[in-house]
């Protein structure tokens, strides 16, 4: 291997980047990459990308819920006998609503934090950033990142198959 | 109506969302980003009346403290005066940020796009506003964190069985969601500023606080997702936080607050009055930062029409109080609203009633909705008829009630209305600094919904079906 850390092609409209994608796939390439500066309808598909976070969401409200409603019911019915206004210790219905908000409290945090780990985040130094062009894949370019860690990868036919997806540019990325 | 003919998208057949043909991704990121890059010394004007309101919040809230809550015009009857009013207030401001951030997107409407990030801005700052009032409005603030269940020495528990309790939940977390969701939207937009920043101290700040986003499919796969589920937690939440607020009122036993119809009659008029505000921002913000051609007349028509429902919603609430109120037969209830028509605050419910069930009838006319001028008046309209909407419940309904032994009459005194206006200021330095320092437009959100951002858009031809 060289001391490549792979390709970048820069294209210049979603439509390209999304049949570069599609045409990578098909030639076998599976260290793949999209970046783009607003999610591409149709990428994450071409590339057989999946997200699982619904089932952190869940798992996290249903535990954050089921905590407060159990610890309401601890203070009121078990810890601390209080006759407030004559209402019955164990007052579900009142201790609905706390439960409904750390619910959704929990959930919402664990998904944002989630999503963080998931995305590698936060990683404020990338090797991507050392190139001039890239600053543009958050403003109006797409590009197409094949790693050199792709079995596939030899760097001579790689930098074939992107020029002839007729992109803009074929960047290295070093290592 | 061939003045009003707007751009139709060759794709979709809908109206386009950003005016001006051949708008490239490149104008959209300068048109945003411009302002911030560059600043106009013109927002000084706005800045420096807005710091100097905080400074009247301040030293109202100073001289709180020092003194105690008996400098407002609160009296036995009517222990709840204007800090309650306006916590109602600024909570309800806040609720059209999450409506169009999140409500919006579940339904897919695209339009929400140019709009939400100003809204959202406006949701956390007005949350913050609102949670001052609880707060200072208690008798010793310094045992705020009382409500908090926290393991203590004294091994007491918060009473979990108290609407005001319920409060300190609904709001926290509405404040926390509501901040995490409208931080998650920055991340993409604090990225594209990040590759523009010209200045080393820019690119640190910008790119610390965008976490080296680098746009890839695998962060927008899972952003989109997480975007998604908070939209979809966001909804319920903002419609149970309007919804406990308004337990402080109908779980007690007072006429005219013990009301079953105040749980969505609330988050209705909270909808309502933020929308309002929405587009009292909104209109100097375009026309200032030279938006109009992303927060288009399209934009304001539809959360003209938004008002339209809401207000309406509010004024059919408004009748079926009063239905009931005599349909009950119950002689207190019947004389609570008889009070609100011809009591002492005759004027106050006059007011209410004028400028919430009448201003909105003005958007059935669609050159109103579509003049800019008209959008603005009738906005402020709404935001005095809502504070209006929250003094008449909470004063009107204690000031008279069981016992005519207890009856009294509440004037607010200075510090009531310093602590109003000088929230304003507290609203608007933040405000300030957001237009200031962040892309007041979801930048990455606006492209994906432009035409050119359709993979169709130059292959399919003119007229190819999107899947």
């Amino acid at each position: 291997m060289s001391g490549l850390r792979g390709l970048l092609a820069e294209f210049a409209g979603a439509d390209d980047v999304l049949a570069a994608a599609r045409a990578a796939r098909r030639a076998g390439y599976v260290a793949l990459e999209v970046f783009s500066p607003y999610p591409v309808e149709g990428v994450a598909e071409a590339l057989a990308f999946r997200s699982r976070l619904a089932w952190v969401t869940f798992i996290a409200g249903l535990l954050g819920g089921a905590t407060i409603f159990l610890f309401q019911g601890w203070v009121h019915a078990i810890d601390w006998h209080l006759d407030i206004g004559g209402r019955r210790s164990f007052a579900a219905p009142a201790f609905i609503v706390p439960t409904f908000e750390i619910t959704i409290l929990s959930a919402a945090l664990a998904t944002v934090f989630a999503m963080f780990v998931k995305n590698g985040l936060p990683r404020l130094h990338h090797p991507l950033f050392a190139i001039p062009a890239f600053e543009r894949a958050s403003q109006d370019r797409f590009f197409l990142f094949i790693g050199a860690d792709d079995p596939r990868f030899a760097e001579s036919a790689a930098r074939a198959f992107l020029e002839s997806l007729a992109p803009l540019e074929v960047h290295d990325v070093p290592r | 109506m061939a003045q009003y003919q707007d751009e139709l998208d060759p794709i979709t057949g809908r109206k386009e969302l950003v005016d001006g043909a051949n708008v490239t991704f490149h104008d959209v990121t300068e048109a945003v980003a411009r302002p911030i890059e560059v600043p106009s010394s013109r927002w000084w004007i706005a800045f420096i009346p807005s710091v100097m309101l905080l400074g009247v919040y301040l030293i109202s809230i100073a001289y709180l403290l020092y003194m105690g809550t008996g400098i407002w015009g609160l009296n036995n009857p009517v222990a709840w005066g204007w800090a309650i009013v306006n916590f109602v207030f600024w909570v309800g401001i806040g609720h059209a940020g999450t409506l169009i951030s999140a409500i919006l997107f579940l339904f897919r409407q695209k339009w929400r796009t140019s709009i939400n990030r100003a809204a959202e801005a406006m949701t956390i700052f007005a949350v913050i506003c609102a949670l001052q009032f609880p707060t200072f409005h208690t008798g010793r603030p310094w045992f705020i964190y009382w409500p908090l269940p926290l393991p203590n020495q004294m091994e007491m528990w918060p009473n979990f069985r108290s609407p005001l309790l319920w409060d300190v939940f609904a709001v926290s977390t509405y404040f926390t969601v509501s901040l995490l969701f409208w931080y998650v939207g920055l991340i993409p937009d604090l990225a594209t500023m990040r590759d523009r920043a010209k200045t080393p101290i820019r690119r640190f700040a910008y790119g610390l606080f965008a976490l080296g986003w680098r746009g890839s499919t695998r962060h927008w796969l899972n952003y989109e997702k997480a975007y998604m589920i908070l939209a979809g937690l966001s909804t319920p939440l903002v419609l149970s936080v309007h919804t406990i607020v308004s337990f402080d009122f109908a779980v007690s036993q007072l006429p005219g607050w013990h009301t079953t119809i105040f749980p969505p009659y609330f988050v209705a008029g909270a909808i309502f009055s933020g929308f309002a505000m929405v587009l009292t921002l909104l209109l100097p913000l375009r026309a200032w930062f030279k938006l109009e051609h992303i927060i288009t007349i399209k934009h304001l028509e539809n959360m003209a029409k938004i008002i339209l429902l809401t207000g309406t919603m509010v004024g059919y609430a408004y009748a079926m109080e009063f239905f009931i109120a005599w349909y009950s037969g119950n002689p207190y209830e019947s004389f609570a609203f008889q009070n609100r028509l011809f009591g002492d605050y005759w004027w106050a419910y006059w007011i209410m009633v004028s400028c919430n069930v009448i201003t909105p009838q003005f958007f059935w006319i669609k050159r109103i909705r579509r003049s800019v001028v008209w959008l603005f008046i009738l906005s402020i309209f709404v935001n005095i008829g809502m504070w209006f909407e929250r003094f008449v419940i909470t004063v009107t309904s204690l000031h008279h009630d069981f016992l005519p032994s207890s009856w009294d009459y509440y004037s607010p005194t200075v510090w009531d209305v310093s602590t109003l206006v000088g929230s304003f200021g507290l609203f608007f330095t933040l405000f300030c600094l957001f237009v200031r320092y962040l892309p007041t437009v979801a930048i990455g959100e606006v492209k994906s919904v432009m035409s050119i951002a359709n993979p169709h858009y130059h292959g399919d031809g003119a007229h190819g079906e999107r899947h």
